[in-house]
């Protein structure tokens, strides 16, 4: 369990933007308002030395009343290897403030949770300055596929996506027969 | 084949041509390095010292297509890479043969899912199939001995 002191200085600091604060195996979890969600991660990383960003992702709550999305954020701070998880809600279509600017390392993260959620993080910043894009699927993918309504086996833009770079004559024909 | 003693130092071994050049080539198969998922450990495991593809002159691993003419096609291949491997394989000389190693390679396997080619013969022809997930160092090696045995049915243009 984290110190305390930091968790109390984070409501000394953000008063009502603070909403949550709980635990999970031995992590403390706080949760935040998205408005001061790029304050408390600047915050932490200047105050407290969470100078290690793990990870970002995304939760999709598709049946919640409110806003549909979690953003996660796990980070550590090398000195002590505490560990903190910061969450916010984001609504479709809601912007979240990009932490490039503190962490490098967020670079890839933002950019495979848009891809993977559709969340669009503003003033992202790539190494060579580009914004925010795709990291898995291809640039010209339609859709986001850890998004629960999303289909396993994909839509029908996926059935097709192969055909628009091999069209048929430029690949392999067969016909492949499937056990019921 | 036959072999004529024609004095002291001279010998005529005379042959068919075809299966001379298939003989060749069937020794000497030019893999190209194409690793693509978990199936590649094995594959290195197979070219290295323990199981030694370099016993049946397979060991000259390639990392370019137009110096290959065998693709092993070892992991699991993403849509997003169906284009590249289209690419590589048309860009390798003829004669040329494709293995597909491994479940996914073969079928999607595990992953019936939105990003992945339920099987490389989609793409490109596949010469043979090698089952397992992954398939062991010896299934690999059998399905190359297997492979030579098609060159030296069907001559060395079985392609």
């Amino acid at each position: 369990m984290l110190d305390e002191k930091i968790i109390n200085s984070l409501k000394e600091r953000f008063e009502d933007s603070i909403l949550d604060v709980g635990a999970s195996s031995g992590d403390s979890i706080v949760t935040v308002e998205l408005s001061s969600l790029h304050d408390v991660l600047l915050f932490l990383h200047s105050e407290f030395a969470f100078d290690y960003l793990l990870f970002i992702t995304a939760l999709d709550y598709p049946k919640r009343e409110g806003k549909r999305f979690d953003v996660v954020y796990q980070l550590r701070t090398t000195s002590t290897f505490d560990e903190i998880r910061i969450k916010a809600s984001v609504a479709e279509g809601e912007e979240v403030e990009s932490v490039t600017d503190i962490w490098v390392s967020a670079i890839g993260d933002e950019c495979e949770t848009y891809d993977m959620f559709g969340i669009w993080f503003k003033n992202h910043k790539g190494p060579g300055g580009e914004g925010l894009r795709r990291a898995l699927m291809p640039d010209d993918w339609v859709g986001h596929p850890l998004r629960k309504e999303y289909p396993l086996k994909g839509d029908d833009f996926a059935d097709k996506w192969t055909e628009k770079y091999l069209p048929e004559g430029q690949r392999h024909q067969i016909e492949h027969t499937r056990m019921p | 084949m036959a072999v004529e003693v024609v004095g002291p130092k001279n010998v005529i071994i005379t042959a068919k041509l075809d299966k001379l050049v298939s003989w060749g080539r069937r020794w000497s198969f030019w893999p190209l390095t194409f690793g693509l998922a978990c199936c590649a450990i094995e594959m290195m495991a197979t070219a290295a010292s323990r199981f030694d593809m370099a016993r049946i002159g397979a060991e000259v691993y390639r990392p370019s297509p137009r110096h290959s003419d065998l693709m092993i096609v070892a992991g699991t291949l993403t849509k997003k890479m169906a284009p590249v491997l289209r690419r590589l394989y048309d860009q390798m000389p003829h004669p040329k043969w494709v293995m597909s190693m491994g479940s996914c390679a073969n079928s999607g396997g595990i992953f019936d899912t939105y990003s992945v080619t339920q099987g490389v013969d989609l793409i490109v022809p596949v010469d043979i199939y090698v089952p397992g997930c992954p398939p062991t160092p010896e299934t690999l090696y059998d399905a190359l001995l297997k492979l030579q045995d098609k060159l030296r049915k069907g001559g060395s243009l079985n392609a």
